[in-house]
């Protein structure tokens, strides 16, 4: 017996110029926030984006977009409709604001089929956000998506930033690129992030402090760019 | 309608299998699809008709329907899914995306969420038979 979803997920992402899955090895640094605004800050550049949201059990790009009655059609496979000038997918659609209480295995086959029934078309960039860690979803895309790149978010704590090291000691085991790493919420003056990101032989991005505004913006697109954060990433927007 | 995209990633997987086994004239393609996802047969056929290649001109299509099976992993229980008693919407939501059905169906025993779905999932292929090259 084969799966047939398998082979023909290449096909349909071959229209996608630059593919980023935007992870860290920790959750709550700001992932979902860098994804969201990086997808955003592309397509304000009048870039084709798609956004892909693969936090499936935690998803929350769609509360960032402030996205709200937009769904699929079906027309030989699944359009994502467009929010905020993004092709947004997200599990969200199916299952609303219930629950989606996945294991390891469901959570690969959602994404396998999501992937396989997706119809992106034509795109510059598909920007993915992750859920945390090195599990299922990073190790699906390595397998499944072989033009795959890393952008790894980070907080200044040893906490976060020792877990990302894992990540990046994965990837870089795995040949995977990786585009950057961005040290978000940052609240001191401290290097330590940028220099051993850098002793890693990774490239790191920018810095991006802590910025109470954020939660105020959330919904809100132009708002967000506005914020420290947003105005970082679009500058990341230029270099990826 | 997603039924064409699951149509054409079938046909894409036996064309590779055909070619990787030297197969030149497809006879017969068996697929196996999971009452779980809900597949319209007659969209599905359609499709696989209107996609195949000209290897696979003279195939017949062999579509089986497996029973899906669910089985709860806190208590045990085993059950069969019935779409009848689904509510249309959370039927066609399980139909695209299969794994929502822990969203939306519980052990009928303990009301557990933790569930496999120890078969009849979706859509897989089962085999390919034909003619190979002399």
């Amino acid at each position: 017996m084969t799966d047939p979803r398998i082979s023909i997920i290449i096909d349909r992402l071959a229209r996608i110029g630059k593919i980023v899955a935007v992870s860290s090895g920790k959750g709550g640094v700001g992932k979902s926030l860098v994804a969201t605004t990086l997808a955003l800050s592309l397509a304000k550049k009048k870039r084709k984006v798609g956004l892909f949201d693969l936090d499936f059990t935690s998803p929350s790009t769609h509360v960032i977009l402030g996205a709200k009655g937009a769904q699929p059609t079906e027309e030989k496979g699944i359009i994502p409709p467009k929010v905020h000038g993004l092709e947004y997918m997200s599990l969200i659609y199916y299952v609303g604001d219930e629950a989606a209480p996945l294991r390891g295995a469901d959570t690969s086959n959602a994404l396998i089929e999501l992937l396989a029934v997706t119809l992106w078309g034509e795109l510059d960039y598909l920007v993915i956000d992750m859920p945390p860690g090195i599990g299922d979803a990073v190790l699906d895309l390595i397998r499944l998506v072989p033009r795959i790149e890393f952008l790894i978010i980070t907080t200044s704590s040893r906490l976060a930033f020792e877990t990302v090291k894992k990540q990046i000691q994965l990837l870089k085991d795995l040949k995977i690129p990786v585009v950057g790493i961005v040290e978000n919420m940052k609240m001191t003056e401290s290097k330590k992030v940028q220099q051993q990101t850098e002793a890693l032989g990774m490239k790191f991005l920018t810095e991006i402090p802590y910025d109470p505004d954020v939660e105020g913006a959330i919904g809100n697109p132009e708002k967000l760019f506005n914020t420290h954060l947003g105005k970082k990433v679009q500058k990341i927007a230029q270099t990826v | 309608m997603h039924e064409w995209a699951l149509a054409e990633a079938v046909i894409k997987t036996a064309i590779e299998i055909a070619q990787r086994e030297g197969i030149t004239r497809v006879t017969e393609v068996t697929i196996k699809i999971g009452q779980l996802q809900q597949v319209e047969r007659p969209i599905f056929r359609f499709a696989l008709s209107q996609m195949k290649p000209a290897e696979f001109k003279n195939a017949k299509f062999r579509i089986l329907t497996a029973k899906t099976m669910l089985k709860c992993r806190v208590c045990s229980n085993t059950w069969q899914f019935k779409q009848a008693k689904l509510d249309k919407e959370i039927a066609e939501v399980i139909h695209f995306v299969p794994e929502a059905a822990h969203t939306f169906i519980k052990c009928p025993k303990c009301g557990s969420p933790d569930f496999e779905i120890a078969q009849g999932r979706g859509v897989w292929l089962e085999s390919i038979k034909g003619a190979k090259q002399p």
